[in-house]
């Protein structure tokens, strides 16, 4: 977490394409809530998705794991393209980091198991490596000291973080925040954001859909605006926040900034 | 009070039938019930509609017909044997046959119980690489488990008290006892009947105890 790396650095990381989406459509019925999505994530880069809600960026974000199904088009991760079912998908999800609005911790399991669980199961690590592991990345979290608790026993933003942390622990290629601090306390936003922005210091692939404008502002070396389930437009943050071109843009944009 | 004291032995001998019976169909049917469930929430559809057809059938026969089909049917017809002895055989065909039936409810308790799980648990271990079997093995069966104690525990008293059915398969388990005193005790059948009644009573009561205890301390913390 403390470890920084200059921006500079983030560039240098061979640009090459980890996630692709190509021509993804998908429908809820008789509502379109993807159309046409073309988007490509370099190894390394931080996309923060934002839009008003319904614009389908939750959608497009899960899809990338395949917790949302789509209808047509292709999604691909480090070049292979995502099976359909059964074990190849398990496979590519362990490669794959999520981060839920709700936290989603396994209940029946303290904060240690949450993390070493799939570590051991899916990875076949030995028990004593992934707690050690563990401990260190719940340490790199803020929350070493809580390894023996129970999900309910912490705050939304200590669970959070737990979150991540299990998100870490299976050395994932990119991690996926759908909507990351939506549930929380106002107060507990930032102690999850400064991890997310360490993070993305550190050269972690993420696409995070969320309403924190400062966020994007800070951590996200593009913002991608999508609405009615449409790519809109897509630029560096200081670009799209300071000269927003299309017109959806700036009147979502005028709505947010300006309370 | 006589006939009671007197035959203790046999009294209790009979209940420690009733009991044999009770303890390893319940084990038999939360295995086979854990299994229907499990099949139940596949996303193979013919795992899916094998089980719902099992569920459907065996919890709307009456239990004396599946005991009735066990022992003459698997047992005398198709000549499954589990034991040369007889009275082995009847109680293997019987807890057969009330493994058969039991199961049927302890899966519909257990599916009640994975739909108070969150989907967003089994989204998780989804996302984590887990695979089905794994999902519902380490994160839902036992949020799922934990959430239907109370009615699990309601199935095994039903299931204790179901084992006075066994003597259609012929296995002396307590009710048998009962008819055969009350046959030789003809003046004192109401002792009899309390006296049964009572030893039910005793098996059945900490049992509730047992799993009410058990609902709080394991409860999950949403």
């Amino acid at each position: 977490m403390t470890k920084v790396m200059s921006a500079t650095h983030q560039r240098a990381v061979p640009s090459t394409d980890l996630v692709v989406l190509d021509k993804v459509n998908k429908h809820y019925g008789p509502l379109h809530v993807l159309k046409d999505i073309d988007l490509a994530v370099r190894r390394g880069e931080v996309v923060v998705l934002i839009g008003p809600s319904g614009s389908g960026k939750s959608t497009l974000c899960r899809a990338i794991n395949r917790l949302e199904t789509i209808d047509s088009g292709s999604i691909s991760v480090d070049g292979t393209a995502l099976p359909t079912e059964g074990r190849q998908l398990a496979r590519l999800r362990a490669e794959v980091g999520m981060v839920f609005q709700g936290f989603n911790l396994f209940a029946h399991k303290t904060v240690l198991d949450n993390v070493t669980l799939a570590p051991v199961k899916v990875l076949k690590q030995n028990r004593r490596a992934a707690e050690q592991r563990a401990h260190e990345l719940l340490d790199r979290v803020g929350i070493g000291s809580q390894a023996h608790k129970y999900p309910a026993q912490l705050s939304g933003g200590q669970q959070q973080r737990v979150a991540i942390a299990r998100a870490l622990a299976m050395d994932p290629k990119v991690i996926l925040f759908d909507e990351p601090t939506s549930a929380l306390d106002p107060e507990m936003v930032n102690e999850v954001l400064d991890v997310m922005t360490a993070l993305a210091r550190d050269g972690m692939t993420m696409v995070v859909v969320t309403h924190e404008m400062g966020f994007a502002r800070r951590a996200a070396d593009r913002v991608v605006f999508m609405a009615d389930g449409q790519i809109v437009e897509e630029n560096t943050p200081h670009e799209f926040f300071d000269n927003p071109r299309s017109e959806r843009a700036q009147a979502f944009l005028a709505k947010i900034l300006t309370h | 009070m006589d006939a009671l004291f007197t035959e203790r032995a046999t009294i209790l001998a009979a209940f420690w039938m009733t009991l044999r019976l009770t303890a390893v169909s319940a084990l038999g049917s939360l295995v086979l019930g854990t299994v229907l469930s499990g099949m139940r929430v596949s996303p193979l559809p013919v795992l899916r509609t094998a089980s719902q057809v099992y569920v459907t059938v065996a919890r709307n026969t009456p239990l004396t017909l599946v005991l009735l089909f066990t022992s003459l049917g698997v047992g005398a017809n198709l000549g499954v044997e589990f034991s040369a002895q007889i009275s082995v055989n009847n109680y293997w065909l019987a807890v057969l046959g009330l493994t058969a039936y039991t199961s049927a409810f302890v899966c519909e308790a257990l599916r009640a119980g994975i739909n108070t799980v969150p989907v967003g648990q089994a989204e998780a271990a989804r996302a984590v690489g887990l695979g089905f079997g794994q999902t519902l093995g380490f994160v839902v069966l036992p949020q799922a488990f934990r959430a239907v104690i109370p009615p699990l525990g309601s199935i095994l008293i039903a299931l204790t008290k179901n084992t006075t059915v066994a003597l259609v398969a012929g296995v002396a388990e307590a009710s048998v006892r009962m008819r055969e005193m009350i046959e030789i005790y003809g003046d004192q059948v109401i002792q009899i009947f309390l006296g049964f009644a009572a030893g039910f009573l005793v098996l059945c009561l900490p049992t509730g105890l047992l799993f009410g205890w058990l609902s709080r301390r394991l409860a999950v913390a949403r």
